[in-house]
């Protein structure tokens, strides 16, 4: 098999029609990401008006009801609270702990890469080695540990993940800055004498933001997946505040009583994950597509 | 007597873009041909295209080598001709060769391919390959790996692998141009002698005139991917006819005159000429008049001598 | 080369210096620190907690507690558990063969799949196979793990009832046959997040190689496609993927902490997730330490490899 693919390849064929399309079906994609996102955000963000009930609106005779009940579109939960309602709120608060969460790491990355990169000498070893240190650790086990004896809260959780989670981009931002703080439009700034917080910001930030950006959003999709974890285990937001991750504490049990209440907050996390993960490759691509052709054969 | 290669009307097109728009030329048994242009004209584009190394390439016209047409045939009978008949030697030979194998192993493995030979033969014959290269201490040097070489023993390490299973046809792309200047004179050197001794066929592919003046016996000039002059080399460098080619013997800095007179050179650049309806130079010509709006065709002027342009006369 | 381990053995050792140092920080930076569950605890008298600290050494200055704590670790002294009184390192050991079981048999398969996926979608590039791929892989990387293990299970144990639903042994049985059984859904959903990060890490690093020099030297002495790719193309990915598989350990102990929760596997996920419910924190620290060694020897292996099988690496550190 691998013969004839390899054979196939070497072949000519009407390729560039293919990759092209696939370009456009990556574009495609992010698009949908961001379209599937901002129907998240808004749906979050108008939960007040948009949700049909009260998110801790109790109702006993109503339980487990299923999706489609009149009155509770997607049913309601084991204490007759609407789950469509519960799925925006929690909606609001996954993602934005998820948001918080990308800042956190972006500002603490940043600080860190940006001053080792810049400063080297003895504050690039301790700061590299504390990246390398910390990059040892099994994140969910870190944020585990540090959520066990922390009062949980949206900021305090959102300020856990980004606390544990910000090596990445201090790993990508002392590279790229490495390489800038070679060339010569730097060395100009440094010669007029503009001091060194000044170049970080007007110089070197602006180079070094697209490739922050992918990291960001990738980073954001694994801050909701890792609260989504810690609050369904119990650790992170607290009921009866909703989360998608504590709307699934119950889920083994409920699946025996009412699978979708198991299933539909589980699909709102890979809804909203898969998007950033969609949008970040978009942008990962958007970076640098001619690269990839270049490599592909185009002519010398 | 046939020639060893005959191209006739090759073209090679990514998608919309015709990078080599209909080329003609032949190549005869034992000579050396040299095809000269500037960088992106189309020359590396027609050796890939004869060795069917491209991908997303479509290619038509034909090119006869020894009776096989080298654009028709499946890619199986192409794979038995690569490196067997037809060979090819690259640019920069630091990245050509594979950095985690040894080069010993990387030509027993060009041997091995084609030559039915064990192991032990095949080695031994890897060793003759490196001593007739220049290369010294060859049963040592085996073991060497690619990064542990100079340039210039790397470049003399893909020329034994391309010759090593004797093709008829050697291409050489800008085999020196990634090489030291004192380098350079050697590795031509051993590719004159390496392929005067085989009886073997070259192309030589550069932009650089002064090596086409000392190996080529023929000389093909190449623009925006169509060829607008071939002759002998010394006729070329002696009576070009062709404006590019005169123009570009004309802009060789000499050494012997004035060093404060302006450097003649070719105004404008090579910019959309690439698919241009009409002459592909006329933009540049300084001899351009309205015939030129309509495409000269490669003309016999004399023996030997082909050129492309209304005004070559 | 041997200049080269000594030098990434002695990088390793003061990584696991610096991971020692965090992990005491953190457990004394914890809010009520090491004895929280006594000190929040208001029926505790003062009195004991004087006592209790006295009992486990914490009423030492912090750098003589570190020292101990430490010495302790890298002896094999790790204390004893708040809650039962044994020996740390003995609970934590027990646990550790039933996780490397999840994770190797989870990076095994992983690697069989993930590569040959990566080879084939590279190979055929911007095809449906590679473009179909890409797409699952990015569903099944955007999936908590922990809900699809949850699905799992409601699906292939509950509803189908082909396979248990937790545990690694029926109470009954424990042969072979039957540990297998027990081991498909746990490894299915690790292994998930695996393959896909696999198939795009080797499909991105074989597309980068096929488009190098080399490659196109191999396809020009008229070599086999077959042989181009696997003695040329495959060989050069050993490096960068080796690396890789090491940087992927990390997730790896994340993951299985979480599969293991989910399909109670008695291993060291399992325990520390207990233990953190009983805020036992000697073993707590254990685990923690435990998982940080395995990815530094996780790494220093994959560099090592690394450097057996490319050739120019020795020339940089060594």
């Amino acid at each position: 098999m691998v013969d004839a693919a390899a054979s196939e390849a070497a072949l000519p064929s009407p390729a560039r029609r293919s990759s092209a399309l696939r370009r456009f079906f990556r574009h495609r994609l992010a698009a949908i990401g961001m379209f599937v996102i901002a129907v998240l955000a808004i749906g979050a963000a108008g939960a007040p008006w948009l949700a049909p009930h009260d998110p801790d609106e109790i109702d006993i005779s109503l339980r487990y009801a299923p999706p489609l009940t009149p009155g509770h579109i997607l049913g309601s939960d084991d204490l007759g609270r609407d789950v469509l309602t519960r799925l925006l709120y929690a909606g609001q608060v996954s993602l934005s702990v998820g948001a918080a969460a990308m800042l956190v790491t972006v500002i603490v990355g940043f600080a860190v890469g940006a001053s080792a990169a810049y400063h080297g000498g003895w504050i690039n070893v301790v700061l590299m080695r504390l990246t390398d240190v910390m990059l040892c650790f099994p994140s969910v086990f870190l944020l585990l540990f540090v959520a066990a004896f922390v009062t949980p809260s949206l900021a305090s959780i959102a300020l856990m993940i980004g606390l544990t989670c910000w090596m990445e981009i201090a790993r990508i931002v002392y590279a790229q800055i490495l390489v800038l703080k070679s060339s010569d439009f730097i060395a100009a700034a440094r010669m007029v004498g503009a001091p060194s917080w000044r170049i970080i910001v007007r110089q070197i930030l602006p180079n070094t933001l697209a490739p922050i950006f992918v990291a960001a959003t990738l980073n954001m999709a694994n801050a909701i997946l890792l609260e989504s974890y810690i609050s369904y285990l119990g650790y992170g937001i607290q009921p009866p505040a909703a989360s998608w991750g504590n709307m699934l504490t119950n889920a083994q049990s409920d699946f025996q009583v009412d699978p979708m209440l198991a299933i539909l907050p589980g699909l709102a996390i890979t809804l909203a994950v898969t998007s950033f993960n969609l949008i970040g490759d978009g942008l990962r691509d958007a970076l640098d597509p001619r690269m990839r052709e270049r490599a592909a054969g185009a002519p010398p | 007597m046939t020639s060893l290669l005959e191209v006739e009307n090759l073209s090679v097109a990514f998608g919309a873009m015709r990078a080599v728009d209909g080329v003609s030329f032949k190549v005869e048994q034992g000579e050396t041909l040299g095809l000269v242009g500037e960088s992106g004209c189309g020359k590396t584009t027609i050796a890939l295209a004869l060795m069917r190394l491209l991908r997303d390439a479509a290619l038509d016209g034909s090119a006869r080598l020894d009776g096989a047409d080298l654009v028709a045939i499946d890619e199986k009978a192409m794979r038995a001709l690569r490196g067997a008949k037809i060979a090819m030697i690259f640019q920069d030979p630091g990245t050509s060769l594979h950095p985690m194998i040894r080069v010993g192993d990387q030509i027993v493995e060009a041997l091995r391919a084609h030559l039915d030979m064990t192991k032990d033969e095949a080695r031994r014959r890897a060793v003759d390959l490196f001593r007739k290269v220049g290369i010294a201490a060859p049963e040592h040097r085996l073991r060497a790996f690619p990064h542990e070489m100079s340039g210039g023993m790397c470049q003399r390490v893909m020329i034994a692998m391309a010759i090593a299973c004797s093709p008829r046809l050697l291409l050489a792309d800008e085999p020196t141009t990634a090489l030291d200047v004192t380098v350079q004179a050697q590795i031509l050197e051993l590719l004159r002698d390496v392929t005067r001794e085989a009886g073997m066929s070259v192309v030589l592919i550069t932009h650089d005139l002064g090596v086409v003046a000392g190996m080529a016996d023929r000389v093909a000039v190449m623009y925006a991917g169509l060829i607008v002059e071939t002759a002998p080399t010394e006729t070329l460098f002696a009576a070009p006819l062709h404006p590019y080619t005169r123009g570009l013997l004309r802009s060789i800095p000499p050494l012997d005159r004035g060093w404060d007179e302006p450097m003649p050179t070719i105004l404008g650049s090579v910019g959309s000429a690439f698919g241009a309806v009409g002459c592909r130079f006329a933009p540049r010509c300084s001899l351009a008049t309205d015939a030129c709006a309509v495409a000269p065709k490669l003309e016999r002027i004399a023996k030997g001598h082909f050129v492309s342009c209304w005004n070559a006369k | 080369m041997l200049r080269f381990l000594l030098n990434r053995l002695l990088q390793s050792v003061v990584l696991l210096l610096g991971v020692s140092v965090i992990g005491f920080a953190l457990m004394h930076l914890a809010p009520g620190g090491p004895m929280a569950l006594y000190t929040l605890n208001p029926t505790v008298t003062a009195q004991d907690i004087e006592r209790v600290k006295v009992l486990f050494g914490l009423d030492q200055p912090v750098y003589v507690q570190y020292l101990k704590w430490a010495g302790g670790m890298f002896t094999g002294n790790w204390g004893y558990s708040f809650f039962g009184g044994q020996q740390v390192r003995e609970i934590v050991l027990d646990r550790l063969p039933a996780t490397l079981e999840l994770m190797g048999t989870s990076l095994l398969l992983a690697l069989v799949i993930g590569v040959a996926i990566g080879v084939v979608s590279a190979v055929r590039h911007n095809s449906i196979v590679d473009y179909v791929s890409a797409v699952a892989a990015m569903i099944a990387l955007s999936l908590p793990t922990f809900w699809f293990g949850l699905l799992a299970i409601y699906l292939f144990a509950q509803t189908l009832h082909w396979l248990p639903a937790g545990g690694t042994a029926s109470t009954s049985g424990g042969d072979l046959f039957d540990r297998l059984r027990h081991l498909v859904l746990p490894v299915a959903v690790l292994s998930f997040v695996l393959v896909a990060q696999w198939s795009r890490y080797t499909r991105s690093s074989l597309l980068d190689i096929l488009g190098q020099d080399y490659i196109r030297t191999a396809r020009a002495k008229g070599l086999r496609p077959s042989r181009v790719l696997l003695n040329h193309a495959l060989r050069a990915a050993l490096a960068p993927l080796t690396t890789l598989a090491g940087l992927q350990l990390p997730l790896l102990v994340g993951g299985a902490l979480v599969t293991e929760t989910v399909f109670s596997w008695p291993g060291m996920g399992l325990l520390f997730v207990n233990a953190l419910g009983m805020r036992d924190y000697p073993v707590l620290m254990a685990i923690l330490m435990v998982g940080a060694f395995v990815v530094v020897l996780g790494n220093l292996l994959a560099d090592v490899v690394v450097a057996l099988v490319d050739p120019r690496v020795k020339l940089e550190h060594g």
